[in-house]
């Protein structure tokens, strides 16, 4: 076993983390976002039909492709080389951040399609009978509600977010596996390396295993001792 | 721009005859690894279930890991580390280089080794969901445990995990494009060469997108009935 070599490598590896990190909690957030809108769409019938079409779409095919069409397709059109989005949609950074945080939507409104569903109805009655518009019974009976209910479920999409971010190594970003891909071609070590970049995704996922844990301990009711 | 649809047509120019190949490929590679999975899941399952405290440590070690590592890194693991593997093997043994090994294999390695995680879960939960007076009951008419576990145990656990488990299978299909990676000519592979020799990237990527939502859409649908099917025979509104 090198241990220098190894240690070496694991360093170098960690340089790639702000990338992983960045790609994987921006996507978070605007795949949260839009995921909000989509169920915020679904109260229309044609509203409806666009968030179901944008689902089956994002979710039936490979994330890979929605890479690369958004990172090579794109800049076949005329129309998008001359907009204004151009200086970023040139930069693979942009690109995989756009593909990433619009596959995390159709997954992430799917997750909180479910939450919503569970909210019981008398709750938001009983807040509308105390007087409460239809927005702030939104921001504070269904969201909460809904979040908690979805957390177990969306840890998981926390995980599979935090290992799709690997993909843009395929688009020339250097994030922990683009890093490991590099020195693979320069050191042939293949087994050595991935390993290690192996450990430290291992390690993020049960960073966030435990966090979400924790924090579902914390939001669940009879832990301040309110009957429910 | 204009599209020249003719490029995907069945013609001297066109990549639609390559295209449905490509497409098959990703169907097969699909189902091998997916059948790697369920033989991986199943023996995880059980030693989760049933194993020594050892055994089951070994399948909760192999389900965290594999559930916390990119795919990706798991397919370039097995082909890039599997090359270097060999080549030390190989040279070790006295053949001479180069070594090689096949993307396909490498691939259904990985992806069944993912998708094993995975469905060990969804087995796991379907085993518990089996009323264990069932299971009793078997044992007292006195069957044998290979007996219980396909009359009594398999049936009642396959009902419930059918839904999940397509789930997984679309998991699996998805999970396929990334072996393009290796160089195996999958849809993935397929169009990205279509793409690079046409100059027509959007066209071809859209193609590849339409495939894979053909072969998912089918799958859903396959997977629809085969729920309906087994569910004949419960009572209605007492699953």
């Amino acid at each position: 076993m090198d241990t220098e070599f190894l240690s070496g490598i694991f360093l170098k590896l960690l340089t790639g983390l702000p990338l992983t990190l960045n790609l994987t909690a921006l996507s978070l957030l605007g795949g949260g976002m839009l995921a909000l809108l989509l169920n915020l769409m679904r109260a229309s019938r044609l509203g409806n039909t666009i968030a179901a079409t944008y689902v089956f779409v994002f979710r039936g095919t490979p994330l890979l492709i929605q890479i690369f069409m958004i990172y090579y397709g794109l800049a076949s059109f005329d129309a998008v080389r001359s907009s204004f989005l151009w200086p970023f949609l040139r930069e693979p950074y942009w690109c995989g951040l756009l593909a990433l945080a619009l596959n995390d939507a159709a997954y992430t409104s799917e997750i909180l399609r479910g939450g919503l569903r569970a909210v019981p109805q008398g709750a938001v009655e009983a807040g509308r009978v105390s007087g409460m518009s239809r927005i702030m019974v939104m921001r504070r009976i269904v969201l909460p509600l809904a979040m908690r209910q979805a957390l177990p479920a969306y840890s998981n999409e926390i995980i599979s977010m935090l290992k799709a971010t690997a993909l843009v190594s395929t688009i020339t970003l250097l994030d922990v596996t683009g890093l490991a891909r590099a020195e693979v071609s320069a050191t042939y070590r293949a087994v050595e390396i991935f390993l290690c970049a192996a450990v430290i995704y291992l390690a993020l996922s049960l960073l966030v295993t435990r966090g979400a844990g924790w924090l579902e301990r914390r939001l669940s009711p009879y832990k301040f001792g309110v009957s429910a | 721009m204009d599209f020249d649809w003719a490029l995907l047509g069945f013609g001297p120019e066109g990549w639609g005859m390559v295209l449905i190949r490509a497409g098959g490929m990703t169907l097969v590679v699909s189902i091998c690894a997916f059948m790697l999975g369920l033989v991986l899941g199943t023996l995880c399952a059980w030693a989760r279930i049933a194993g020594s405290r050892w055994v089951q440590r070994l399948a909760i070690g192999y389900t965290v890991v594999l559930r916390g590592v990119p795919d990706l890194l798991v397919i370039y693991l097995f082909y890039f580390g599997g090359r270097q593997v060999v080549a030390a093997v190989g040279t070790a043994l006295g053949f001479e280089g180069p070594f090689d090994i096949s993307g396909f294999v490498a691939g259904v390695l990985a992806i069944g080794l993912i998708s094993g995680a995975a469905q060990s879960e969804v087995l796991r939960g379907a085993y518990y969901a089996v009323p264990t007076g069932t299971i009793e009951a078997g044992r007292v008419v006195g069957m044998g445990r290979l007996t219980l576990f396909r009359r009594v145990i398999a049936p009642q656990a396959l009902t419930t995990a059918i839904p999940a488990m397509g789930n997984q299978w679309q998991s699996v299909i998805k999970e396929t494009a990334l072996i393009s990676v290796t160089g195996l000519v999958e849809t993935m592979r397929q169009v990205s060469i279509a793409a690079g020799s046409t100059q027509e990237h959007f066209m071809f990527y859209l193609a590849g997108a339409v495939i894979f939502l053909i072969i998912t859409s089918l799958s859903d649908i396959v997977f629809r009935i085969a729920e309906r099917r087994s569910l004949r025979g419960h009572q209605q509104g007492h699953a």
